[in-house]
């Protein structure tokens, strides 16, 4: 069974999905990108959508639950480069992937991981220097 | 073998085709239909001669029938020439009396003939009628079918035009609404505004309402869905120009809107521009603060 490439950048994990999802592939993406947030300590998931031409209801969970999931292992998922037609279709589905944060490619969502990973190392020093 | 009456008429029509012309013509401009100057008598004439020539030629192929193939030259003539009068601003009269004017002409000219026995002559005249009638009938059709076209093209220009995506600044647009939103149109603005955002590698979209009348429950969702929509792309959406009554509107309604919004475009580009870490500075300095 093929499954998508998780590569780690830095302490981000990036994830592209360039083939059409169906639901298998889907269920083991998250299973793996669980797993690999673990064994690298990742403070951030970035899922590359631009190249999806279909989300469905199912693939929409999926990146919800991925977020759900990366937040109690204390990473921020960014969905980036989601196309228009997608964005639309996915809020007539009804779903604004509320938990989940959003950047307009790769470049924004690192900088918005390393931003909110930057603020949080520099809450840690100020504590330990206080 | 006798000829037909339609193929006498088509013989009638070739003998008489100057004499015709011009009596049509007359009528025509007696008519108004040169007065107003939003057509030139050579160009009438060349409409007239055509249409004649096309009317020869089906009857000469012995058909009355206007669905028959023998007619297609001469109805698509018509069609074109109640497209032109439809654009060029022809009240529906005017362009019917195109066809209807030559019932005159054509009479005339039948009686004039000897081609005819004296005791068919109201048969011919009647089915000269039928088929004028018939004609101008499709006339009317076809110039109702262009001026809806219109119509249609208008609507969709209006729509366009009232959805524009202003670009503020560097990553910050503007989307001034004006008129009610209803779901096309919601559709068209999403459409476009997704579209900038990925052109122009926005992060923040400024949705000004001050051009929108009314805000009920189906706006605010429409709404809603927009920034929605502009959020799973990864841009920020600012609400800007909700009028006082249409504030009070929206608590009375119970509606709330969940997003960023400020009073004035003014003000949502500032937040704008701060969230981008730009500011805006006066570039004459105080004289007060130099002494």
């Amino acid at each position: 069974m093929d499954r998508i490439p998780i590569l780690k950048l830095g302490d981000a994990l990036l994830v592209t999905i360039q083939v059409d999802m169906h639901d298998r592939l889907a269920t083991a993406l998250e299973e793996d990108l669980t797993n690999r947030i673990v064994k690298h300590k990742a403070h951030g998931v970035l899922i590359d959508i631009s190249a999806l031409e279909i989300v469905d209801s199912f693939i929409g969970r999926m990146l919800d639950n991925i977020a759900a999931v990366s937040r109690v292992l204390d990473a921020d998922t960014v969905v980036v480069g989601m196309r228009p037609a997608v964005a639309i279709t996915l809020v007539e589905l009804g779903l604004s992937l509320a938990g989940v944060r959003t950047a307009l490619n790769v470049e924004r969502g690192m900088e918005l991981i390393r931003l909110r990973h930057g603020a949080a190392e520099r809450d840690v020093d100020v504590d330990n220097a206080s | 073998m006798p000829r037909s009456t339609l193929a006498v008429l088509a013989q009638l029509l070739a003998d008489q085709e100057a004499s015709i012309v011009k009596e049509w013509l007359e009528t025509l401009s007696t008519g108004g239909q040169l007065q107003s100057g939003r057509i030139r008598e050579p160009e009438l004439r060349t409409q007239c001669t055509s249409f004649l020539q096309g009317l020869r030629t089906a009857l000469a192929q012995d058909s009355n029938d206007t669905a028959a193939p023998a007619f297609a030259p001469v109805k698509q003539l018509l069609a074109d020439i109640s497209k032109s009068r439809a654009i060029q601003g022809f009240s529906p009269t005017e362009t019917a009396m195109f066809v209807f004017s030559l019932k005159q002409p054509l009479v005339n000219a039948i009686n004039r003939s000897e081609l005819f026995a004296a005791n068919s002559l109201a048969g011919v005249v009647w089915q000269v009628t039928l088929l004028l009638d018939t004609l101008g009938l499709y006339t009317m059709d076809e110039y109702q079918k262009s001026r809806e076209q219109v119509i249609i093209r208008q609507q969709r220009e209006i729509s366009e035009l009232s959805t524009p995506v202003v670009k503020l600044w560097d990553g910050v647009l503007a989307l001034p609404l004006i008129g009610t939103l209803d779901s096309e149109r919601t559709q068209v603005v999403m459409e476009n505004l997704l579209q900038s955002i990925v052109e122009q590698g926005a992060e923040i979209a400024i949705i000004d309402i001050t051009g929108v009348p009314t805000v009920d429950t189906l706006t605010a969702q429409h709404l809603l869905k927009t920034v929605a929509a502009a959020r799973l792309m990864g841009a920020d959406c600012i609400v800007s120009g909700i009028r006082p009554q249409i504030a009070q509107t929206m608590v009375h309604l119970g509606l709330e809107l969940n997003v960023v919004s400020k009073a004035t475009l003014a003000d949502a580009f500032a937040v704008a521009l701060k969230r981008l870490n730009r500011t805006v500075v006066s570039l004459k300095t105080d004289p007060r603060q130099q002494a």
